[in-house]
């Protein structure tokens, strides 16, 4: 009926929504159920990063790291401390980077298994999120045994780590990893393959490659379009080059490369990927080496003057610290390059033409941390 | 079958007062509007999910201030998401009550000192009946401080409005 006009609507989603991951706020112009555009608006969370790294020490900057990507304190911790060490010029001991390495991996399963049972509850999936969630409370358990946190640990220190293995942890991480490779399985049979899943995700949200350079993507976002680049293996840090592991693609299994399900499916398979490398690494660990994990650790930190960035790989994407130091034991500027914010800033490009209900979906799939994107 | 049960099944009574139906009844069913603010919100989720099940306690979280009584405050509150809050606050149906969880929302946390944007406790824009200390506060200190509110809701007496603590 052509001569029926249609009206534009601008409709408010969030902050307060339960499917935003926090604090966003998406601003919609839709026609009918269609979205013709999303503005995201951010800054609900801005809780002055930058600020506090003017302030502070270097070693009191690392507590507010963990507080970037909350899911992902291990990683934000690593990808501070390497530039840290990078501005200090410090060699740090083999068993350190062990812990380093197998933490770093247990931090982004329990990240990607908050990511997935997350994503199946805001498409209408209950169950994953409880399954995943039971999961993550293993890991968590672990981390609390060694750091006497749950969630924002403090744990790695520039040249070291805040304390070694207890007795036993090693043999209680292998224990985890025989429990958790079945519940993977699991979770494949539950959700990966669901009929109801595929149709919600597949097709939705197609992210083509060059799209996804464009905007400078990282993380599963950039490797669901097909696109190989994964910092422990293009640009490699700590001990990663030691461990065989696959990046894992999206191949467009179950729709077009690049749609929300192969974001999805990026995430399972890193995880087993990060089971693998942990089971090399408890391998490799130098048992007999008695270092103390914190010998390395400078008494004071006063690093001379100049600037760095040094660039970890987080279970989001790519997570940069740049430093300018003055010679002070402060750093005069600590900025950091946030791969949810980047990614965050893909959704217009992704959501137009597309239904409300596709939105959460996509949203989902890109897996943003307020935290990190306002800082 | 309980014994209570059983008297009711023939036909006995219970005796109580409204008071005490009506506060018994509010504090088995506080329905907490689910919004998260920051990291605290993950120990929320946490807490609501399998290992911790906060549905035991008839604890269910609703999308909607109109269906909630309870308000969670996890997280920081920042200047921009203050307006917000209080908003929410205001659409929920009397009775309601303020849960502020984690140092943040007690008192600005680790963001006291240097954090231009972040609100030094909630208590300034909305009345708070329990605080719940810790960065992030454990799913059981969490579960504690419900469970505080269920106290204080017991104690109500009927038609006093409740008092901010
Ligand atoms: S109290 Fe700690 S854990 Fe909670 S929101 Fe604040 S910084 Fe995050």
């Amino acid at each position: 009926m052509p001569h029926l006009k249609t009206e534009e609507m601008i409709m408010n989603m969030g902050p307060q929504h339960p499917s935003t991951h926090g604090v966003l706020r998406l601003e919609l112009v839709t026609d009918g159920e269609v979205v013709k555009s999303i503005t995201p608006h951010i800054g609900y969370l801005h809780r002055c990063f930058e600020k506090h790294g003017e302030e502070l020490t270097y070693p009191m900057i690392i507590p507010f790291t963990d507080r970037l990507d909350y899911l992902a304190s291990m990683n934000n911790n690593h990808a501070f401390n390497l530039a840290v060490e990078k501005l200090l010029n410090l060699e740090v001991p083999r068993k350190v980077e062990f812990i380093r390495v197998i933490v770093a991996e247990l931090q982004r399963i329990a990240s990607h298994l908050v990511a997935i049972g997350t994503f199946g509850a805001d498409i209408g999936a209950v169950t994953p999120f409880l399954w995943t969630f039971r999961d993550r409370e293993v890991i968590l358990n672990l981390f609390e045994n060694l750091t006497g946190a749950r969630m924002l640990y403090n744990y790695m220190w520039p040249g070291g780590v805040a304390r070694d293995f207890p007795k036993g942890f090693r043999e209680e991480i292998g224990a985890f990893i025989t429990y958790f490779r079945p519940k993977i399985r699991d979770l494949n049979n539950l959700l990966t393959g669901n009929h109801i899943f595929i149709s919600r995700t597949a097709h939705v949200g197609v992210l083509p490659a060059d799209v996804a350079v464009n905007y400078n993507c990282t993380g599963p976002v950039l490797r669901g379009s097909g696109v190989k680049w994964d910092l422990r293996k293009n640009d490699p840090y700590s001990i990663y080059p030691e461990f065989e592991f696959d990046i894992p693609v999206g191949q467009g299994t179950m729709g077009t490369l690049g749609d929300t399900w192969d974001r999805y499916y990026i995430r399972c398979q890193e995880m087993e990927q990060s089971l693998n490398i942990i089971e090399q690494a408890l391998a490799k660990f130098p048992v007999e080496d008695a270092t103390d994990v914190q010998a390395a650790v400078p008494r004071r930190i006063k690093p001379p003057a100049g600037e760095v960035y040094a660039r970890a790989e987080n279970p989001r994407g790519e997570l940069g610290f740049y430093i300018i130091s003055d010679g002070g034991t402060k750093p005069f500027r600590v900025r950091a390059k946030s791969p949810c914010f980047v990614n965050l800033a893909v959704l217009p490009a992704l959501g137009k033409g597309i239904m409300v209900s596709d939105i959460v979906a996509i949203l989902g799939s890109i897996d943003i941390v307020l935290g990190e994107v306002d800082r | 079958m309980g014994l209570l049960d059983k008297q009711i099944d023939s036909g006995g009574v219970v005796i109580t007062t409204a008071e005490n139906v009506l506060n018994w009844a509010r504090l088995s069913s506080m329905w907490p509007m689910g919004f998260g603010l920051a990291c605290c919100a993950i120990e929320m989720m946490a807490t609501m999910a399998s290992n911790y099940d906060l549905d035991r306690f008839g604890i269910i979280p609703r999308p909607s201030p109109r269906q909630s009584d309870v308000m969670i405050v996890a997280g920081t509150v920042t200047f921009k998401m203050a307006e917000r809050v209080k908003r929410l606050y205001q659409q929920m149906p009397e009775p309601r009550y303020v849960l502020s969880m984690g140092s943040c929302s007690n008192s600005g946390g680790p963001y006291w000192q240097h954090g231009y944007h972040v609100v030094k406790s909630v208590s300034r824009i909305i009345p708070v009946d329990v605080y719940v200390p810790g960065c992030p506060p454990r799913p059981e200190a969490l579960i504690g401080g419900l469970m505080l509110l269920q106290e204080k809701i017991r104690k109500e007496k009927f038609g006093v409005k409740h008092e901010a603590v």
